[in-house]
């Protein structure tokens, strides 16, 4: 861990904390009315609103896991450093193309 | 109770000693080296709590043993002594400390002046947020326990450790250091100050009352802003 | 045998970086189901409805609520964190870090009351 990686680490978890605060809301509000799939993304269809949270949700968390599954890797496994970075960076991709795909699939039209 | 005989490969092995009032675990060792086992290997300097020589693990802590009463720490009369953890063991309770002073080097946690005799001495005020920061963690004997209690150190080899950090820390704060580029290079490098997760095991076990959990914050602060503007 | 004795490791500050460690590393896990069962509606509404019907279990829920707990055990672990990091040193960590986990709790909890 060094100075760049803490910053990104840093960043993005200030930028989730209220994202998360939100998301529990909305969770706890879709469930307590008990929503539909059609309820919901007729709510998340066409939203703007709605791509710029999640999509910004996703870009933060990929970054943010990625580094800690870093952190992890080279503390508590045998891996060296260049392959747990790499490793770690795979990962990150993986949420960022799965969260991509997510988010498309609730928000477009 | 126990103690820990061998070096790196060992075993505990278990000694009777006679419980008196006001004992110290220190006490303790030394009953056992001059009466029950002259090849018992440990070390020790003041006795007072000065030097911090003495330190060693007790019943899972680190603690310095001449400042330790078994009184306080020996549940139902037993006591698990060995050496401190995080450094190669020598022999028995006495452990190879060069690798806790090579970090305390590569922290730069070295003054570097900044002035010749030549010129008029820094006038510092001791009231100054600076100077009450480093005097707030100045005082370490570099005894390793903050170092033998922790984890980061424990998964990490290449982390610097807190008491190196925590000096780094005062001369960061002392105005009349000239060295405090490579110094911030040094703890925003990999293994610097970022890699603490501030678990304050240092911080809880210090016999000095340090805490370098805060000063290692402070380093955090510091080098944030010198990447920030480029200057690491 | 070696010397390892790390009796020591379990005060409350410990146990708290243990349980934002272990939390980051279950959601790192979830978060790729998650994101799968989301990605269902690419085929329209019917796939992510049959996924909502089957979650209505009762174990489901209570997997969500940890889910739930776990997610908020580590924002505020996190919190706590971007606190002693960027704040002034304040004492009490212990105290703070106890209250995130039972904070974390409640809402896991109210959670899983308000939606049975």
């Amino acid at each position: 861990m060094n100075v760049r990686l803490y910053l990104w680490q840093r960043l993005t978890a200030a930028v989730m904390a209220p994202l998360v605060l939100v998301h529990v809301i909305v969770i706890f509000y879709a469930t307590r009315q008990g929503m539909s799939a059609a309820d919901i993304l007729a709510r998340t269809r066409g939203s703007v609103a709605w791509a710029s949270f999640y999509g910004l949700f996703v870009v933060a968390v990929a970054v943010h896991a990625g580094i800690g599954i870093r952190n992890v890797l080279t503390e508590w496994s045998p891996l060296e450093d260049r392959p747990a970075a790499i490793l770690a960076s795979a990962f990150a991709v993986l949420l960022l193309i799965l969260g991509a795909r997510a988010v498309a699939a609730v928000v477009l039209p | 109770m126990s103690l820990w005989r061998g070096a790196q490969e060992g075993r505990y092995e278990t000694y009777k000693v006679p419980l008196r009032d006001n004992q110290t675990v220190l006490d303790v060792v030394t009953f056992v080296q001059r009466h029950l086992d002259p090849s018992l290997s440990y070390r020790f300097a003041c006795r007072v709590g000065m030097c911090g020589s003495c330190a060693m693990t007790v019943n899972g802590r680190p603690r310095w043993t001449c400042r330790t009463h078994v009184s306080s720490v020996a549940k139902s009369g037993r006591l698990k002594i060995g050496p401190l953890e995080n450094l190669p063991v020598i022999k028995d309770l006495a452990t190879d400390m060069r690798a806790f002073f090579d970090k305390w080097q590569r922290a730069k946690g070295a003054f570097v002046p900044s002035r010749s005799r030549g010129e008029d001495v820094e006038r510092i005020k001791p009231d100054s947020a600076a100077r009450i920061a480093a005097d707030a963690a100045i005082e370490c004997i570099n005894c390793g326990i903050c170092y033998a209690a922790c984890d980061t150190v424990r998964w990490n080899g290449d982390y610097l450790g807190p008491a190196a950090l925590n000096r780094a820390w005062t001369l960061v704060n002392d105005v009349r250091d000239g060295g405090n580029t490579e110094r911030l290079r040094a703890a925003a490098a990999s293994g610097g100050c970022h890699a603490c997760h501030s678990h304050q095991s240092c911080q809880e076990l210090c016999p000095q009352q340090l805490n370098p959990t805060a000063s290692i914050a402070g380093l955090k602060r510091r080098t944030l802003w010198a990447y920030l503007r480029g200057e690491v | 045998m070696t010397v390892r004795d790390l009796s020591h490791r379990q005060g409350v500050l410990w146990i708290a970086a243990l349980v934002h460690r272990l939390s980051g590393l279950a959601l790192a896990i979830f978060l790729p189901a998650h994101f799968l069962t989301l990605g269902l509606a690419i085929r329209g509404e019917a796939p992510l409805e049959s996924f909502l019907r089957w979650s209505d279990q009762p174990l489901v829920k209570l997997g969500e609520s940890a889910l739930v707990f776990l997610l908020m055990v580590h924002v505020l672990g996190g919190v706590r964190l971007l606190v002693i990091e960027n704040l002034p040193w304040r004492d009490g960590q212990k105290e703070l870090a106890t209250i995130a986990a039972a904070l974390s709790a409640v809402i896991a909890l109210f959670l899983l009351a308000r939606i049975f």
